[in-house]
């Protein structure tokens, strides 16, 4: 997006249905039905900090142009509060278009223009990782930590803290070692995607497709990305 | 064995350019009973149809194959050309050489083959032929209209100047419909009431016409031409014939609710006619609210009706008509909005529907025509209004488009915008669908002449703050979240069959969708009959649409009913099941199968060994028998057959083209 108005090139081809198909696939929805009516744009609590409304991001799935959809700020900034989903008059799951978003990123190795997005969610992950569940405290302290914004939100923590909504510490959850088998199994899955990408990539760059293998557990999965 | 001739048509390249018509003709004449095979570039012109008959008397045919396309298409027209030649119209059978063979297989000699195999199976299939008749019933020249809004009182209208006598039912305590709520019509702005009043009077008054209002359709019993219905009238607690509609029980009655007629937005009386206009101009009372029904005591109408018309203890009465035809004109319901709870319906006074707005803008309505909002009865300073509440929204509401939002609140709009010179109206639409007469001027006339505001986006939320109403939408056309603050939300809801239309489709035993819209027979060709011979739709209880459509419908359906009435008999198909009493064991298994309720019980007396006895046997009635064959399924003793497609024909056709394949198999 160096020109802001810069023409976005459709090409056509084999390639052009390829993104709304993974999507489509990875979401459980169909982003083809998606009519531009705003809906889900006009109740986003969020929408003032995207820069492309949700119903545009459904317009860039739907025209394939993945490059623009998949570098957008939008995606990130989505809390998944699932409010535009519940009022789609076309029943399009458009958070868990988000999602799908956010995993192709992820795989193609996007990450958040804002850096302190990543840090939130890295931050809760292993929140859940090492207690098996949220631990408000602790993760708060983490992010504080990794985006050495120390000071801010601290008469916000003290008064949920004054008020009991926060415990001072964590509660462990039972099946732990359940909870680290799906991370670790995760971590693999997640190895084999990026090996099966790179062999495809070596392969031929057009083979490689992945529409119909769900978030994380794909193999070679991230090839259609690899150009 | 009897003779047996073979019609082989080309249909152009159609069929020729796929199937080797000249190689199938060389094999059929070799099957035994033909006695004469021929070939026609197109044998349903006329010089096919005169080959046919020319070769019927040179050769002496006593039954015909046609091999060319559907028998939906030209079944009608060889049947005529044997008719014509003197044999029994019933001795042709069709291959369907074209649909079902060239149409679609690409390998030359393969469909050549099976066109080879259709016909040998039309030929076996012909020599069970049996001559067959037309019957025919008579047609009782009464019409019966269900529903008295604009398409029942066109219908009505219509049919009885045709010469032929209507009787028309309204639920509601006066006819009228829908079209009586409205202020004004889009595009022309004609006031709603000037063009209405005067057909509901001439309803009531023509002599051809009689008028049942506040009464229901009970249970509708036989068949096209003969139809037996029941209409309940309900008790208006009134005597009509005494009653002058003077008004003065409505004036003095104590007993105030919410008016059906006015969405809820005035009051009526417990005793009440809906609206001045009424047709006829006779109150009833509504007993659920009224204080005498209640408690026992009040009397106040009784004692001060002058015609001592008041009749506290009148019951329902049933009514029996006969009829030919029924046309229905049930009509529409409207969405109900508060199934949004972002929109806030019914939370806040001020978020309104459609209807309830021509109310308001209505002279006749309870602000007297002056757009008031309900909460604090202030002229709002600026107005929403909300398109596709309900319509194309598959999670929540219904898919289809309601056809007429679009035009109506571009005019409510435009109603506004006049009335409140320094008002503000936005539109928040998807799309703009203006495709009528008129209609795409009348929409650019909103906007360049009365500064209708016009914003790409369905609103996500309407919330209150302070005295202002807030819609969220995004205007989709900025790709930027816009809030629009707003004096009253006027919302579009989207037109919805009547809650019983489901009921009033089974009693009349006509088809509907799955909204519950009755279903025309066909989609282009066939739009104003159900697949239920003499029974005929007009209006919105088919599907959403405005009132010159309506119109239009309603006098389709009555010209279809008067073209009914123009003979005194009709033809029936032969094509019909009969019972082979003999074998029937009364199990009546094939009545419950019937889609037309065509079957019913029948006592048959017969003699066994000296003694008589008396049992059951299925009946079929032939005005009511559409020939479907589900009964012949159902059949476990085989004793019910279609005429002219009985099992035996059936069977015959099967084992030909088994016996064809054997050696192939072997």
């Amino acid at each position: 997006m160096a020109t802001p108005n810069a023409p976005l090139v459709m090409k056509g081809g084999p390639a052009a249905g390829r993104l709304l198909a993974k999507v489509d696939a990875m979401s459980g929805t169909q982003v083809e039905a998606c009519y531009q009516c705003g809906k889900c744009s006009g109740g986003c609590p969020l929408a003032f900090a995207m820069d492309y409304q949700p119903r545009q991001i459904m317009r860039l799935v739907q025209l394939g142009l993945e490059d623009e959809a998949l570098a957008s700020s939008t995606i990130w900034v989505c809390a998944t509060c699932f409010t535009c989903t519940a009022r789609c008059p076309r029943d399009i799951d458009i958070a868990g278009v988000m999602d799908a978003l956010r995993v192709l990123a992820t795989r193609r190795g996007l990450r958040p223009g804002d850096r302190n997005i990543g840090a939130f969610h890295r931050a809760f992950l292993d929140s859940v990782r090492r207690f098996g569940r949220g631990y408000e405290l602790g993760l708060m302290l983490l992010y504080k930590l990794r985006t050495l914004r120390l000071t801010e939100d601290m008469g916000l923590g003290l008064k949920m803290l004054a008020k009991g909504k926060l415990a001072l510490l964590p509660e462990t959850a039972k099946g732990r070692a359940e909870v680290e088998a799906i991370f670790r199994e995760a971590a693999e899955g997640a190895r084999e995607a990026a090996e099966g990408a790179r062999k495809a990539a070596e392969d031929s760059p057009e083979t490689a497709e992945g529409a119909a293998a769900g978030p994380g557990r794909s193999k070679g999965a991230a090839g259609g990305d690899v150009r | 064995m009897k003779r047996v001739g073979v019609f082989l048509c080309w249909c152009g390249s159609n069929i020729a350019a796929t199937v080797d018509v000249g190689k199938v003709a060389e094999r059929v004449r070799l099957l035994p009973g033909v006695v004469h095979v021929e070939e026609n570039k197109y044998t349903c012109s006329e010089p096919g149809q005169a080959s046919i008959i020319k070769a019927i008397k040179e050769h002496g045919l006593e039954r015909v194959v046609v091999a060319a396309c559907s028998p939906r298409l030209h079944e009608p027209t060889f049947r005529r050309t044997l008719e014509t030649a003197g044999l029994n119209p019933y001795f042709l059978e069709m291959a369907n050489v074209r649909e079902h063979c060239s149409w679609v297989h690409p390998d030359r000699e393969k469909a050549t083959d099976k066109a080879f195999d259709l016909v040998r199976m039309a030929v076996a299939r012909v020599l069970k032929n049996e001559p067959l008749a037309r019957g025919s019933i008579t047609i009782e020249k009464r019409a019966l209209v269900l529903g008295g809004g604009i398409a029942g009182i066109q219908a009505a209208l219509d049919i009885a100047d045709a010469g032929h006598e209507v009787i028309l039912v309204e639920r509601e305590p006066t006819i009228g419909g829908r079209m009586a709520q409205l202020d004004k019509t889009f595009p022309t702005l004609d006031c709603s009431s000037c063009i209405l009043t005067p057909k509901m009077v001439d309803a009531a008054k023509h002599p051809k016409i009689t008028l049942y209002t506040y009464s229901e359709l009970e249970k509708v019993e036989g068949y096209i031409g003969n139809f037996h219905v029941t209409v309940r009238k309900r008790a208006r607690s009134v005597d009509e014939t005494l009653c002058t509609g003077c008004g003065l029980c409505q004036t003095k009655c104590p007993t105030k609710v919410p008016s059906e007629f006015d969405v809820g937005t005035g009051l009526r009386k417990a005793i009440y006619t809906p609206f001045p206009q009424a047709v006829p101009n006779k109150p009833v009372i509504d007993r659920e609210n009224c204080t005498y029904y209640k408690t026992g005591k009040c009397r106040v109408c009784e004692r001060v009706c002058e015609a001592k018309a008041i009749r506290f203890d009148q019951e329902d009465v049933l009514v029996e008509e006969r009829v030919g035809a029924i046309v229905v004109a049930t009509g529409f319901d409207l969405f109900d909005c508060s199934v949004y709870g972002e929109y806030g319906y019914g939370l806040y006074p001020d978020v309104i529907d459609a209807l309830q707005f021509e109310r308001l803008i209505n002279a006749s309505g309870p602000t007297e025509g002056k757009i008031k909002r309900p909460s604090d009865h202030e002229i709002p300073r600026s107005v929403a209004f909300v398109l596709c509440v309900g319509s194309r929204d598959e999670q929540k509401g219904v898919s289809y488009c309601s056809r007429a939002c679009c035009m109506y609140s571009v005019k409510h709009a435009t109603q506004y915008m006049d009335k409140v010179k320094d008002g503000r109206a936005y539109v928040f639409y998807m799309d703009i669908r203006t495709p009528g007469k008129a209609y795409e001027e009348f929409y650019k006339r909103s906007s360049v002449e009365y500064g209708v505001q016009f914003i790409r986006g369905r609103p996500s939320k309407i919330y209150q703050k302070g005295d202002k109403l807030i819609v969220k939408a995004e205007d989709t056309l900025l790709g930027r979240p816009v809030e629009a603050e707003v004096e009253m939300v006027v919302l579009a809801p989207a037109m919805v069959p009547k809650r019983d239309a489901a009921r009033t489709a089974q009693t009349l035993g006509v088809s509907y969708d799955g909204f519950g819209f009755l279903n025309e027979a066909h989609p282009k060709l066939r739009p104003v009959e159900t697949n239920t011979a003499g029974i005929y739709l007009a209006g919105v209880c088919q599907g959403p649409k405005d009132i010159p459509d309506t119109v239009a419908q309603a006098s389709a359906a009555g010209a279809k009913v008067a073209a009914l009435f123009s003979r005194d008999e009709m033809a029936t198909e032969p094509m019909i099941a009969r019972v082979d009493e003999a074998l029937c064991s009364g199990c009546l298994w094939c009545k419950p199968v019937c889609p037309y309720k065509a079957i019913e019980a029948r006592t048959v007396t017969e003699k066994v060994h000296g003694r008589t006895v008396s049992r059951e046997v299925a009946s079929v009635n032939a005005g009511l028998c559409q020939g479907c064959g589900a009964c012949t399924v159902a059949c476990r003793d085989g004793a019910m057959n279609l005429q002219g497609f009985t099992n035996e024909q059936v069977i015959t056709a099967v084992d030909e083209l088994l016996a064809g394949l054997r050696p192939a198999c072997s």
